[in-house]
């Protein structure tokens, strides 16, 4: 039988915010255990949570930057139970009215764009955190991390491979990152998702009975989790089995999904109004304003690239992987501030082939992010003008690029100080031709009886004659003509 | 002078004119509740040398001339609002070591005011009774009468202030445990509009219905404490910005053409007749001072009670869900794993009253039971809201009794929790409805305990209900009227 992967994501994204969802309390990562737990954190008696403006400033961002519904009026709840690092006993979230509904995010996947719908978008706080090792058979209870506030996002069952779910992973995982509303640091837990993954024949209508899977920490970990876990459930089905619905948890090391607890001792959350916070209420003028001041969007980036620059789909696609990169494509290619040293001239396939080989290499290479680069847009735009109009060749541009990415300085001064300027005087390289033909008699004879390949040989002895600064196309001419039988 | 049957405007001249100091006010206090509060166990917590130093430092401020109605006035909080470096307990053994490391808005409020905290008072286990008697610190007496109970929750407040054992206290009131309080007190209580005073630090029972309040022997008193008792404050949600307001600015007009709604649900048979002749009593005096009758209905009164004990359980059992035995307060001696130290420390942590809203509250929110209850209940809450509404285009004031009897005897009813909460049935619709609402004492009912008359305002006619208060009060000596033992 034929099966099909049917797969919904739950998205917990941790909002930017200075301080957490309702206390004054600071959200930055890694301080000391507790160091960040405000009476209201730690739930004392009598404490009440108050909404932070700027986690809800978030989720009306994210709900216009996927199309989705703004809701005028949305409720908080109650999400009651007890666990040691939840200390209200309850968990405030957004149960029957969330703050963004629908909307959807654009993935492309080997090349055919799909769109995958987004059920809803809801505003929650973080639980702290259990330690289990380093207590001596007890158990450390940290709760700096209790009232992050976070922005659980969920789509439909829209997806259908693993590759699939991977690939709206990034796009939403890019998007959130581009317009300012989370780190999307994966290791520190910033954007942690969860998948529910069933199979069904292909063709059935009903879905089949879904596994949710917790703990996909990474995209390859989510990938590989997501193939086991389709296996598992065809072979089960398969040998008569049939799935259980149950939450499961990814091991890494293992390779393989694990039940963690099943349906039946699923909890009753009791969920209910939360008395001590008013409805959420957003007016149509404050959407306004953050539709106002949001960037513009990844996907429209990338059309533009398209159709304004003739960039490629896939350059377009690499460049506005994240915001910065694009950011400095833009500002390499678009800056037309004479004081920022960028000609507005400069060609864009040529930019996006620098900055996807070179740059990119470079800052792999030293483990940077792009807004750390050592070339700055200025620099690169000063050594792409030099390519450009001949100036140097694209293999000595590298070296310059090297010099200035080790020493800084610009692509002129390096140029000079190297004399690195490519030979473009016919005369200069005539006379390197002439004897050239002169010293290499034989192999001249080779190549007017037909040997085509000995016009390589020349190519390379020229170069070389010209300290590699032989103008290419013009050195290629004069061998042609001075060759000719 | 005798101090403790001065009232507060008299006793804040007193300090002001620098014939009183604070300290002697407050040793004043504090001697009389050594002498006397054995008997009725209406403090949880006392710290005579914490109470007198704060009692130096009014001082020291009115010797500057830095003076308000309060300052150097010692007042008593009961014992839910958290107040630094007090031991704050909610009445509860699940916080009976519990000692808050901060102060509630309303402990700030009279910080500020420079208003001494004379002692922590007793009330119902996290404000749940009508009578004082779930407080894990032992039942409250009645100053009138050491047989009965004070009321509650608030009931260590009530009888402090009858006892005059402090000028005036805080209390809280969820479903009356302020009103009920105070009429079976026979002293004067309010709780204001809900969002009025903020719950901030205040130990949440039902977040939408508790509201701060005060108990003092008159009206006049209630004016001058609630000016410092409300404020905005931001780390409440639910509180509300209001400009300023002196609640005893209004006290002296005069009630010609008062219009007052008297609702028939409130004179059914289920009042006592001894209450029913006071309640008639202070009607007549209210026309002598120009008033007239309309006869009103609040038709669902009677489903209040039901509502309530939905609503309130259903709020509480999350409310209640922090104490765990995890972070603070109560941790049971010997347990198992995690399940176990949770369920040892609630069992033995919460008395029976607040497991039994507890699982009340619990089972309304279940799935399955959460519309035909939670769901329910709600909307018949919004029907009583619209009962008063409708009420409130007809009339300027409702009253009726605070409560449908005297205080009863301790033990009385503790076996029977229906008959225990309908005790409430006239207060409870004002919660609900958010509205302000004020007891006064009218006189005295059988064996000789005192009846309380509730007035019953619109949203934010706090200042108005204190001057229809006020008014009786001038005319009548009932509030007057302390209990032998308050004599002494």
């Amino acid at each position: 039988m034929e099966w099909e992967t049917v797969i919904g994501l739950e998205t917990h994204t941790q909002l930017r915010t200075l301080s957490k969802i309702f206390s004054g309390a600071s959200t930055a990562f890694g301080a000391q255990p507790n160091a960040q737990a405000s009476a209201v954190d730690i739930a004392l008696p009598g404490v009440l949570p108050v909404m932070n403006r700027a986690a809800v400033e978030h989720a009306i961002r994210f709900g216009l930057a996927v199309g989705a519904t703004v809701a005028a009026r949305s409720i908080f709840a109650r999400k009651n139970y007890f666990y040691p690092d939840l200390p209200k006993g309850y968990q405030i979230s957004q149960y029957e009215i969330p703050v963004v509904l629908g909307g959807a995010v654009r993935v492309t996947l080997e090349g055919v764009e799909r769109s995958i719908q987004l059920t809803r978008a809801h505003l929650e706080e973080d639980a702290g955190k259990s330690l289990h090792e380093d207590f001596h058979g007890l158990s450390g209870i940290d709760l700096n991390r209790a009232g992050t506030p976070l922005l659980e996002i969920v789509t439909e069952p829209d997806m259908r491979s693993a590759a699939e779910a991977v690939a709206y992973a990034r796009a939403l995982h890019r998007l959130v990152m581009w317009i300012g509303i989370c780190d999307g640091n994966m290791q520190e837990g910033s954007f942690r998702c969860d998948a529910n993954v069933s199979v069904r024949p292909r063709g059935q209508k009903e879905y089949g009975t879904r596994c949710e899977i917790k703990n996909l920490n990474s995209f390859r970990f989510m990938e590989k989790a997501i193939e086991f876990e389709v296996r598992r459930q065809i072979a089960l089905i398969e040998e008569g089995g049939t799935v259980v619905q149950e939450t499961r948890l990814y091991d890494a090391d293992r390779d393989e999904t694990r039940p963690m607890r099943s349906k039946e001792d699923a909890q009753d959350y009791r969920y209910f109004p939360d008395p001590d916070l008013l409805p959420l209420v957003i007016d149509a003028q404050w959407v306004e304003r953050v539709r106002a001041a949001l960037p513009e969007l990844p996907d429209a980036m990338a059309q533009r690239f398209q159709s304004v620059l003739g960039l490629s789909a896939y350059d377009a696609g690499v460049i506005t992987a994240s915001r910065p990169l694009a950011q400095y494509f833009e500002t390499l290619v678009l800056g037309s501030d004479p004081k920022s040293g960028s000609d507005p001239s400069l060609d864009a396939k040529l930019c996006a082939n620098w900055l996807c080989g070179e740059l990119s290499a470079a800052l792999h290479r030293e483990n940077l992010e792009v807004e750390h680069s050592r070339i700055t847009p200025a620099q690169l735009s000063g050594l792409l003008v030099r390519i450009q109009d001949g100036t140097i060749s694209g293999k000595t541009a590298k070296e310059v690029f090297e010099a200035l990415w080790q020493e800084g300085g610009d692509a002129d001064a390096i140029i000079e100080a190297k004399g690195l300027r490519q030979i473009s005087d016919d005369g200069a390289l005539e006379k390197i031709v002439d004897q050239l033909i002169a010293e290499n008699a034989a192999q001249v004879a080779e190549y007017r009886a037909g040997k085509d390949k000995v016009f390589g040989f020349f190519v390379g002895r020229a170069m070389r004659a010209s300290g590699g600064r032989a103008n290419p196309v013009q050195l290629n001419d004069i061998l042609k003509k001075k060759l000719a039988p | 002078m005798n101090l403790a049957h001065t009232s507060l405007r008299q006793l804040a001249a007193a300090l002001r004119a620098k014939t009183l100091s604070s300290r002697e006010l407050a040793q004043s206090y504090l001697d009389r509740i050594a002498r006397m509060d054995p008997q009725l166990n209406s403090f949880i917590t006392l710290d005579a040398p914490r109470t007198l130093a704060a009692a130096d430092a009014a001082d020291v401020r009115i010797a500057q001339g830095d003076t308000g109605p309060l300052t150097g006035i010692p007042i008593a909080h009961k014992d839910i609002f958290c107040a630094n470096g007090w031991l704050t307990t909610c009445g509860s053994k699940m916080l009976s070591n519990f000692v808050a490391p901060y102060d509630a808005h309303v402990i700030e409020q009279f910080h500020a005011a420079g208003s001494p905290l004379l002692g922590k008072t007793n009330m119902d286990e996290f404000a749940m009774g009508s009578s004082n008697e779930t407080s894990y610190f032992g039942p409250v007496k009645n100053p009138w009468d050491l047989a009965a109970v004070p009321g509650g929750s608030s009931g260590g407040s009530a009888a402090a202030v009858a006892a005059r054992l402090t000028p005036a206290a805080t209390g809280t009131d969820t479903g009356g445990s302020i009103r009920q309080p105070a009429s079976l007190c026979g002293i004067s209580g309010i709780k204001p509009t809900y969002g009025r005073v903020s719950r901030y630090g205040m130990i949440a029972y039902a977040s939408s219905l508790d509201q701060g309040g005060v108990l003092a022997p008159s009206a006049e008193d209630l004016a001058l404490v609630l000016n410092t008792m409300v404020g905005f404050d931001a780390r409440d949600s639910t509180c509300l910005e209001r400009p300023a307001e002196d609640f005893t600015a209004g006290l002296d007009k005069p009630l010609a053409g008062l219009r007052i709604g008297l609702p028939r649900e409130y004179f059914s048979d289920g009042v006592s007749a001894d209450v029913a002749n006071a309640i008639e009593a202070a009607l007549k005096e209210y026309e002598r001072l120009g008033a007239t009758r309309v006869d009103i209905s609040l038709p669902n009164t009677k489903l209040s009670v039901p509502v309530y004990y939905v609503l309130a359980p259903a709020e509480a059992s999350s409310n209640l869900s922090r104490f765990d035995g995890v972070r603070y307060g109560y941790r049971a001696k010997d347990y198992g794993d995690l399940t176990d130290l949770y369920e040892r420390s609630r069992a033995e942590g919460f008395g029976p009253e607040v497991k039994r809203r507890i699982l009340t509250g619990t089972y309304v929110l279940s799935k399955g039971y959460y519309d035909a209850y939670y769901l329910q209940a709600q909307r018949v809450r919004r029907l009583i809201l619209d009962d008063f509404q409708q009420a409130f285009t007809r009339c300027d004031v409702i009253m009726g009794p605070s409560s449908p009897t005297v205080a009863f005897n301790i033990g009385e009813k503790t076996s029977d929790p229906i008959q225990m909460y309908l005790s409430d049935i006239f207060t409870i619709s004002v919660n609900l409805a958010g509205l302000p609402g004020l007891s006064i004492p009218v006189g005295f009912g059988a064996q000789q305990r005192p009846v309380g008359l509730q007035l019953i305002g619109d949203y934010f006619s706090e200042a108005h209900l204190l001057n229809i208060a006020h008014q009786y009060q001038q005319a009548t000596d009932w509030h007057a009227q302390s209990p032998a033992l308050a004599k002494a």
